[in-house]
């Protein structure tokens, strides 16, 4: 077994070229075909999704006007973490791959969505769609294996910072949306003097455009609303009690600034608690997606004059899905198909689970393996690999053979 | 960005509240949720409710529209662009408004007929229910009755050439202005005759509207010698033409020779782009975003032969007004197919919908 050496043979040297070929064309058709079948049922998919949110959202802010009462404290968190996961997985990515740009709709469209999280759709499209869907898993150019900030592949080179690598990642989780956003600006090449001063500043006030929006709507405006149904409320109600003949205006007063003192706080810290679900989520479901044992890196030179085949089993090794049930796969944004979202990025969201079958198969034909597993133990694996790899040295996990069909376990 | 409708006449009250609470739902809109309740309340686009579809003819149907804010106002005898869903896709079309400005009711009408071959009319004409919404994009056409209208008019329509007539009709005859109007209208068949019961009881309740109707099946098709007999002054009336090419060919012609080329308006409708082989050689189309690689033939515009290949690109009307197809020209040269001219420098923004490569080409698209 080559578990234990650190160099692992390439997921595609059993392959001849013909063979990557004609891998590809399979592909591709998969592709074309899924592509032609595009149609009103998707539509309705999408448009319905975004109408279900948008209402869980408004139900979500209404009932935290309401946020010093418990049970509208949890219930209305709850609904708007929803709203906010859903926003970004299911709708926001997916929109901003150009999944939905074939129904030429002027709105749900990459070219003109924008989403409730700290990158500006610009500079996503580029360091996730270009830099991260093109050059996946290769060491140094794909700025996501680790995010420049975390020591996630054993070949990757050990340095002292990474000690306190299990400390900001469990930062990172709770604050995922700031540091995607950092990490859109890419240091590298900052410090490399590839990118102008005025793209930096540009780039740097998109951010800060996103950061005050994000902080007037949820620790201003909202909670504000919040302050100010309750503070009404309260001083209706002290108005039209006996005490007020003792107390007069001063005391109807005291307890409406009282009362709408305590909504403005408890609306705040709801949608604090939204925001952080949010993103641990979307941490969570994103490092399953390319950290977990299974997937293969990729060393520059292997990967000089590729194929489009190479290509292809680049991204299929390079992923690994997350098994789950289809209301985990839609707050997912799908991403537990993140083989089938790497090798067709830009295919709707919804078609992953179709044309998952017919990939497997393509697997099984050319003896490649499918990455997947449950939720826990992806998560569980990527984990230990962040922990482990804190300290210098490491090897590459054991990785899973060709896949053999349902009843065959890879391992 | 794909082409969307008209900025709708929001009255300033309701604009300036709707901005003053977006903040609470950045980066949406206010109008993301309102929409959610009533689309047409959206404030970024006009959109309309199909409120009523006659049957003019067994293929042509009128499509009664209310907007869904105060309607922008046209000329009689301009176009409408339209936008509509069809099978998970949006399309644009443009169709002559057939309904008169005046309209009490603020309503406007299409009257599209059918196209066998087509996306939008099949739509219009056979799945289209009331309650369905359009998206209504900008009025445009310099086809229009002069202002004030003269009071000699002479019409020479044929088929559905008939749709920008009848808006000047309709308004003539709401505003009582139908003093001295000859209308000649050809249909190949007495059943294609779109709004035959309309013309008919304008014609028999009007001294001052005189309608031709012209059955080319049996009568076979008008030609410039007609126009003698059927409207022996027509030298001194301000003349209107809507049709086919063949037939506004022979007409224009006999004003040209002998009669006042300043009195004389036509609408050409656009004849569809693409799939004709015309002049030109074709080439090979690179869209350096997408990394598709096309070839167009010979009268194959840049956006077919990229749609055929597999790429996903914008395009609006198809027929080069919107400019929703615009993409930059990296490398090559291209062919205006409704001109023949060849241009084309590093840059340029080319419509792909009209346009055709000419030689090996690379497109930011």
């Amino acid at each position: 077994m080559n578990a234990t050496t650190t160099e692992l043979e390439s997921p595609l040297a059993h392959l001849s070229e013909q063979q990557l070929e004609e891998l590809a064309g399979e592909l591709d058709e998969i592709r074309d075909r899924t592509f032609t079948d595009l149609g009103e049922r998707d539509r309705r998919y999408i448009e319905s999704m975004i109408a279900m949110q948008r209402r869980l959202a408004v139900l979500g802010r209404v009932l935290l006007l309401g946020a010093r009462y418990r049970p509208a404290k949890l219930a209305g968190t709850a609904a708007l973490s929803m709203a906010k996961i859903l926003e970004n997985m299911e709708i926001g990515h997916n929109v901003l791959h150009g999944q939905w740009d074939w129904m030429n709709d002027p709105q749900i469209n990459s070219s003109t969505w924008d989403w409730d999280t700290a990158s500006t759709a610009e500079a996503w499209k580029h360091s996730h769609n270009y830099v991260h869907h093109t050059f996946t898993n290769i060491l140094g150019k794909d700025k996501d294996l680790g995010y420049e900030i975390m020591r996630i592949d054993p070949q990757q080179k050990w340095h002292p910072v990474y000690l306190a690598q299990p400390v900001y990642n469990l930062l990172l989780m709770a604050f995922f949306e700031w540091g995607v956003a950092l990490h859109d600006l890419d240091f590298e090449a900052i410090r490399k003097g590839k990118k102008s001063k005025a793209q930096v500043k540009r780039e740097l006030a998109g951010i800060r455009d996103k950061a005050k929006s994000q902080i007037v709507k949820d620790y201003v405006a909202w909670p504000l609303l919040s302050g100010l149904a309750m503070a009404a409320l309260d001083a209706g109600l002290e108005a039209r009690s006996e005490k007020r003949r003792r107390g007069g205006l001063a005391e109807v007063v005291r307890r409406a600034l009282d009362g709408g003192g305590r909504s403005y706080r408890a609306a705040a810290s709801a949608n604090a608690t939204a925001n952080i679900v949010r993103n641990v989520w979307s941490y969570a479901i994103i490092f399953c997606g390319h950290f977990p044992d299974q997937t293969h890196t990729f060393k520059p030179d292997e990967v000089e004059d590729e194929s489009r085949g190479g290509w292809y089993v680049r991204q299929l090794t390079g992923a690994a899905n997350i098994e789950g049930s289809p209301l985990f796969h839609v707050a997912s944004g799908n991403l537990g198909y993140q083989v089938e979202h790497h090798l067709f990025p830009d295919l709707p969201s919804t078609r992953y689970a179709e044309i998952a079958p017919q990939v497997k198969q393509v697997c099984e034909r050319y003896g490649l393996p499918y990455n997947s597993g449950p939720f826990a133990q992806q998560l569980g694996m990527v984990q230990r690999t962040i922990l482990r790899l804190a300290l210098p040295g490491g090897t590459a996990r054991p990785k899973p053979g060709p896949y053999r069909g349902e009843d065959h376990p890879a391992l | 960005m794909a082409e969307r409708g008209a900025p709708p006449q929001v009255p300033a009250l309701r604009r300036k509240a709707l901005h003053a609470v977006r903040s609470l739902f950045s980066p949406l809109l206010p109008d993301d949720y309102l929409e959610l309740i009533n689309p047409l309340w959206s404030t970024r686009e006009l959109r309309g409710r199909i409120e009523r579809i006659d049957q003019e003819t067994p293929e042509a149907v009128t499509v009664m529209i209310r907007p869904g804010f105060e309607w922008m106002g046209h000329r009689p005898g301009q176009y409408l662009r339209i936008g509509v869903v069809v099978d998970g896709i949006h399309h644009w079309r443009a169709y002559s408004l057939t309904s008169e400005p005046e309209r009490p009711d603020g309503c406007i009408s299409i009257t599209p007929k059918l196209v066998d071959a087509g996306k939008v009319s099949p739509y219009f004409v056979r799945q289209a229910r009331p309650g369905d919404i359009v998206r209504l994009g900008g009025v445009e056409g310099t086809f229009v009755l002069p202002d004030p209208a003269p009071q000699k008019l002479l019409f020479v329509s044929a088929g559905s050439g008939i749709t920008p007539i009848m808006s000047m009709v309709r308004s003539l005859h709401r505003s009582d202005a139908l003093v001295d109007v000859v209308h000649i209208h050809s249909s190949r068949n007495p059943e294609g005759v779109i709004f035959a019961d309309l013309l008919d009881e304008i014609d028999s309740s009007h001294d001052g509207y005189d309608l031709h109707l012209r059955i080319t099946g049996e009568q076979g098709r008008i030609a410039a010698g007609d126009l003698d007999r059927l409207c022996p002054d027509w030298r001194d009336r301000h003349a209107f033409l809507s049709g086919p090419a063949a037939m506004l060919d022979t007409m224009s012609e006999r004003w040209e020779r002998d009669g006042n080329r300043e009195l004389l308006h036509m609408e050409r409708f656009q004849p569809l782009i693409g799939r004709e082989p015309g002049e030109g050689e074709g080439g090979y189309v690179r869209f350096v975003k997408s990394g598709v690689e096309a070839s167009c033939e010979s009268g194959t515009p840049i956006l077919v032969g990229g749609e055929e290949a597999g790429a996903t690109l914008p395009f609006g009307c198809r027929m080069g007004i919107c400019h929703t197809c615009v993409g930059k020209l990296c490398k090559g040269e291209v062919r205006d197919l409704r001109t023949g001219k060849v241009h084309g420098s590093e840059g340029e923004m080319i419509r792909t919908c009209v346009n055709a490569p000419e030689g090996p080409i690379e497109i930011a698209l």
